[in-house]
C-alpha cells in the first residue's frame, strides 16, 4: 500500500471507561492504519461495544486520547464523528420498514437532501460496491441482507474514511457474507479502513489483516489471524483452552417423541412468514437442527411449536399425544422445554430477579405448593442454576435485566434444562454467549441427548448446528427441506437450501 | 443548568422517595393556592391540615374516610399489577351498595344482625363483581377496552340507582325525599369507638389489608398477574392464562368496591341516596399508585387522601374557600406523584457552565 508513510488512520491511547458497577474498557491502546482491515475480538461483555461507542462519539470516556490522522480529536457525537468520517453500521438495523430505501437514507443524513439526486447517488454507490439495492423500494419488501445494505450505503454515502461493522454477519448466508466481504475488500483496497467487531473466528482470518483482542475490558493481545488458527485466537479471547467436545459416535435414538404432523399455518403479520406443510420427527436420544436466515419461519414455528399460539391438536405430537391444541402450559406438563430466541420479555422479565424468574417456569415443578410460591425452594434452584452455568449476576436478587445478554441466556438455558426435559426445543441456543460459555451449553445438549431427551435446535450458526446436530433441515421461506444426517451433507449444502435455492424465484430475493 | 440522566439500575430509593416528594409538592404549591387566594398561608394550612384531626372525632372521621379508599385501592392494587385497568370501582361500589340495600329493605323487617350483616356484604360484594363482570366479559371476548366500558358503568350504575330511590325504594314516609327507608339497628355496622362514628367497616379494611398482603407475596396467582402485568409475551411463554388474569384483576377490584360501598350505607350514611360516595372509587386510583400497588403504601396514602377530603370540607367551612379545593389538592398529589416518578428511571444532573460550553 502506497499510504504508508501516512499517520495512522485511528489511534486510541490508554482509554478507560468506567460505570458505577464495572469497568467497562482498561487502558486500551488500538492502532488502526489506512486501509486496514482490523478486527477486534471479544467474548460478550469483554468491552468491545464500549469501545466502539466511544470511538463514534454515543460515549465519552473517562481518560484517554484519540487521534484521527494523527491529529487529537475529542469526539462528542455522533454527528461529529460523521463529519470526521467515520460510519457506523450497527449489528441491530434502524430503519423504518414503512418507508423507501432513499427515504430511510436521507433521514439519516445530516443535510437536507433533493430526494431524486440523493436515489441517483445511491444508485452510483450500490453499483460501485456490488450492493445491488433499488433506492424506491420500501424496505419491508427487503430482505435482512439488503437491509444491511441500506445501511452500509448510508454510510458509504458520507464517504467514511473508518468504517465501524458491528457483527454484521450473524443475519447472512454463507454466500451474502461472501459478496459483503469483497465488498469490504474493495472498501480496503480504496484506503478506507474496517474497524470489524465478531466472534466468528474463521471470517476474521478469512476478512481481516489485523486483530486486538479484548478481555475483561483489557487488551490481551494483538495478533495476526491469517497466521493464528481459529483455535489459538479462541484462546487468546477467553484466555485459557476451550474443552473439546465429548460425543459419543453411536448414538441410540429412541421412539418419536417430538412430531410435527403436515403443520402449515397463515401469517397474520404483515412481515411474517406462513408456514407450509411442515414434517418433522424427533426421536428420544437424537438433536436435530434448524438452520435458516432469520424471517423465514423460525418464529411462526417456535410459536407454533411452544403453544404460544397453538392451532390444531393433530400437528404437534408430543410423546404420541396430540398437543398442537394445548397452550404452553399444557405442553409443558407433557414434558416439553423451551428456550425462546427474546430473552427478555420472553424467555424472562426484565424486571423480575433471577428468583423470581426461576418461578416463571419452574412453577410446574416444585417451586411452587398449592397455590402458593415456596420461596426457599425458589432460592436454591435459582443459586443452583447460577453455578452450574457459570451465570455471572450479583446473586439471585439481581433483577433479569441487570445483566448482560449472554449471562440472561445463560440463565434461561440453564433454567429450563434444570427442569428435567423430555423434549426440548431451544431457538440460538449460543447466541451473544460468550466463546467458552458457548462450549459449555453445547455439550451439555449433547449430554442432554444422550440420557435421551429429544433436542431441536433452531439457529443461524451452521458451525453450531454440525457441530452438535445428527440431522439438519433448512428453513427457507416457511417450508422446511427433509432433515439429513450431518456425514451426507455439507455447509455449502445447507448454504444453498437457505437462500431458497429449492424454492420458486420471487421468494429467493427474500432469503440473500 | 439541570439535565434528566437516565439511571443505569432504577432507583429503589426513589420508588418510596418519589410519593414524599409529591406530597411535599403539593403542600408547597398548595400554600403558594393559599396565598393567591389572599388567605394567609399558614392559617390555610392549619384549617386544611391539621383542625380536621385535633380531636378524637376527626380522627374517627380520618379513619372511616380512609376505610373504604384503602379497601378499593386494595383490590384495583390486584388488576392494576396486572395492568388491567378498572376505572370504575366508583361504579362498582354503587351496585354493591344498591345490592346490600336491596337485601337490607328486604330482610331488616325478619332478620338478626347476625344474619343480616354478613348477608349485606356478600351481596355487596357479589353486586360489584357482577358491575366489574361486564367489562371483563366484553374485554376477554371482543378484546374491548376495559378502560372505556368500566369508566362508563359508573354512570349507568348511577342512573340506576337515582331510578330505584325515585321510584320503586323511595321512602313513603320520606316527604318525597329521593331516599330510601332508614336501616335498622339490625343492619348498622357496630360503632367502634365511643363519641366518633368509626365503624366495624375498619376491621375489615385491616383485614383485607393483610390479607392482599400474603396474597402479593405468597400466592402463584398474583406472580402470574404481574408477570402478564409486566412482560405480556413471557406471561403467554410461561402458560398463563391472560383471561384468567383479566377476570381475576377486575372481580377483584369489583368485589372490594362493592364491600366498601356497603360498609358506607351500614356505616355513616344508614340508607341509599345519592350520592353513596363522594367520588371514593375515583380516589382510589390515586391511592393505589401513591401507595405504590403495595398494601402499607395504600394504608398511607388512603390516610393522606382522606385528610385532603376532610381539610377540603374545613377549608370551605373556615376560609370559605369552594368545595373543588379538594379536587385541587388531589390532583395536584397525582400530577407530582407522576412527575416524580421519572426520578425512578432518571437522575437530575447539575451540569457547570463551562463544560455546558464545550459541549455545545
Amino acid at each position: 500500500m502506497s499510504l504508508k508513510d501516512a499517520p495512522p488512520r485511528l489511534e486510541l491511547s490508554g482509554i478507560t471507561k468506567r460505570y458505577p458497577s464495572v469497568i467497562a474498557n482498561q487502558d486500551i491502546d488500538l492502532l488502526v492504519q489506512p486501509g486496514e482491515i482490523h478486527a477486534l475480538l471479544g467474548e460478550n461483555g469483554a468491552g468491545k461495544s464500549t469501545l466502539m461507542k466511544i470511538v463514534y462519539g454515543v460515549v465519552k470516556p473517562d481518560t484517554g486520547s484519540i487521534f484521527w490522522n494523527g491529529q487529537a480529536v475529542q469526539i462528542r457525537s455522533p454527528a461529529q464523528a460523521r463529519t470526521l468520517g467515520i460510519g457506523m453500521v450497527f449489528q441491530h438495523f434502524s430503519l423504518f420498514d414503512t418507508l423507501t430505501v432513499a427515504q430511510n437514507i436521507a433521514l439519516a443524513l445530516d443535510q437536507k437532501q433533493d430526494m431524486q439526486a440523493l436515489s441517483a447517488r445511491i444508485s452510483e454507490v450500490s453499483t460501485r460496491y456490488g450492493l445491488p439495492l433499488e433506492p424506491d423500494r420500501l424496505v419491508h419488501l427487503l430482505s435482512v441482507g439488503e437491509r444491511q445494505r441500506v445501511e452500509i450505503v448510508r454510510c458509504l454515502l458520507q464517504e467514511p474514511q473508518l468504517l465501524i461493522m458491528d457483527e454484521p454477519t450473524s443475519v447472512l448466508t454463507p454466500q451474502a457474507v461472501r459478496k459483503l466481504f469483497e465488498t469490504l475488500r474493495r472498501l480496503a483496497a480504496e484506503g478506507c479502513s474496517i474497524l470489524y467487531i465478531s466472534h466468528k473466528l474463521d471470517e476474521i482470518r478469512e476478512l481481516c489483516d489485523t486483530a486486538t483482542v479484548l478481555r475483561g475490558g483489557k487488551v490481551t493481545g494483538t495478533a495476526n489471524p491469517k497466521i493464528e488458527s481459529s483455535k489459538s485466537l479462541a484462546e487468546l479471547m477467553i484466555g485459557k483452552e476451550l474443552p473439546a467436545y465429548n460425543r459419543t459416535q453411536q448414538r441410540q435414538v429412541g421412539e418419536p417423541r417430538l412430531v410435527i404432523n403436515d403443520l402449515s399455518r397463515a401469517t397474520d403479520d404483515p412481515f411474517g412468514t406462513s408456514l407450509e406443510h411442515i414434517q418433522l420427527t424427533v426421536h428420544a436420544g437424537e438433536i436435530i437442527g434448524i438452520a435458516g436466515v432469520s424471517g423465514n419461519g423460525q418464529q411462526e414455528l417456535l410459536y407454533a411449536l411452544s403453544g404460544e399460539k397453538p392451532g390444531i391438536s393433530t400437528e404437534v405430537l408430543i410423546k404420541g399425544q396430540a398437543a398442537g391444541g394445548l397452550d404452553a402450559a399444557g405442553r409443558r406438563d407433557l414434558g416439553l422445554r423451551f428456550v425462546p430466541e427474546e430473552r427478555l420479555g420472553r424467555g424472562a422479565v426484565p424486571e423480575m430477579s433471577l428468583e423470581l424468574n426461576a418461578l416463571l417456569t419452574g412453577y410446574a415443578n416444585g417451586l411452587s405448593k398449592s397455590g402458593f410460591t415456596q420461596y426457599a425452594k425458589i432460592r436454591e434452584f435459582s443459586k443452583a442454576c447460577i453455578e452450574r452455568f457459570n451465570v455471572k449476576a450479583a446473586g439471585p436478587e439481581a433483577a433479569a435485566k441487570s445483566l448482560s445478554g449472554g449471562n440472561v441466556q445463560k440463565y434461561i438455558v440453564g433454567r429450563e434444562l434444570m427442569l428435567n426435559p423430555e423434549v426440548l426445543v431451544i431457538a440460538q441456543p449460543t447466541w451473544g454467549v460468550d466463546v467458552g460459555a458457548a462450549s459449555f451449553i453445547r455439550q451439555t445438549l449433547l449430554d442432554l441427548s444422550n440420557t435421551g431427551v429429544a433436542v431441536l435446535v433452531i439457529s443461524e450458526e451452521l458451525d453450531e448446528l454440525f457441530e452438535i446436530c445428527d440431522r439438519i433441515a433448512v428453513i427457507a421461506a416457511g417450508q422446511l427441506s427433509t432433515a439429513k444426517p450431518v456425514a451426507e451433507t455439507s455447509i455449502e449444502e445447507i448454504g444453498l437450501l437457505m437462500g431458497g435455492m429449492r424454492t420458486s424465484p420471487a421468494t429467493e430475493q427474500r432469503a440473500i | 443548568m439541570l439535565r434528566l440522566e437516565p439511571r443505569s439500575a432504577p432507583s429503589n430509593l426513589m420508588v418510596y422517595l418519589s410519593p414524599l416528594l409529591a406530597m411535599i409538592l403539593m403542600l408547597v404549591v398548595g400554600m403558594i393556592v393559599f396565598t393567591i387566594l389572599g388567605q394567609p398561608p399558614f392559617k390555610a394550612f392549619h384549617a386544611f391540615f391539621i383542625e380536621p384531626i385535633n380531636d378524637w372525632y376527626g380522627f374517627g372521621e380520618l379513619l372511616i374516610k380512609a376505610s373504604p379508599l384503602a379497601l378499593i385501592a386494595l383490590g384495583l392494587a390486584v388488576g392494576f399489577r396486572a395492568n388491567v385497568w378498572n376505572i370504575g370501582a366508583e361504579g362498582q361500589l354503587t351496585m354493591g351498595a344498591i345490592a346490600a340495600g336491596g337485601v337490607t329493605l328486604w330482610l331488616q323487617d325478619s332478620t338478626s344482625a347476625w344474619i343480616l350483616l354478613p348477608l349485606m356484604f356478600i351481596a355487596g360484594a357479589i353486586g360489584g363483581m357482577l358491575w366489574a363482570s361486564i367489562p371483563a366479559f366484553l374485554r376477554t371476548r371482543f378484546n374491548t377496552s376495559e378502560i372505556l366500558v368500566s369508566l362508563m358503568l359508573v354512570y349507568v350504575a348511577n342512573l340506576i340507582l337515582s331510578w330505584l330511590i325515585h321510584g320503586p325504594w323511595r321512602d313513603p314516609d320520606g316527604y318525597g325525599f329521593p331516599q330510601s327507608k332508614m336501616f335498622e339497628a339490625n343492619a348498622l355496622l357496630p360503632i367502634l369507638i365511643e363519641g366518633t362514628r368509626v365503624h366495624a367497616g375498619v376491621l375489615l379494611t385491616l383485614v383485607a389489608l393483610v390479607l392482599a398482603a400474603v396474597f402479593f407475596r405468597w400466592s402463584l396467582t398474583a406472580f402470574q398477574m404481574r408477570v402478564a402485568g409486566l412482560a405480556p409475551k413471557a406471561a403467554l411463554y410461561a402458560g398463563f392464562k391472560q383471561r384468567k388474569t383479566v377476570w381475576f384483576g377486575l372481580l377483584a377490584g369489583g368485589a372490594a368496591a362493592g364491600l366498601a360501598g356497603t360498609a358506607e350505607i351500614a356505616g355513616p350514611i344508614g340508607q341509599l341516596l345519592m350520592p353513596i360516595s363522594p367520588g371514593y372509587g375515583f380516589a382510589a386510583i390515586i391511592v393505589a399508585f401513591v401507595g405504590r400497588l403495595h398494601p402499607v403504601g395504600i394504608a398511607l396514602a388512603s390516610l393522606l387522601m382522606a385528610l385532603l377530603y376532610l381539610g377540603g370540607e374545613s377549608a370551605q367551612m373556615q376560609l370559605g374557600l369552594p368545595a373543588a379545593v379538594s379536587g385541587v389538592f388531589q390532583g395536584m398529589l397525582l400530577f407530582f406523584l407522576l412527575a416524580t416518578d421519572v426520578l425512578i428511571q432518571f437522575r437530575v444532573r447539575w451540569i457547570s457552565k463551562t463544560s455546558t460550553e464545550a459541549a455545545s
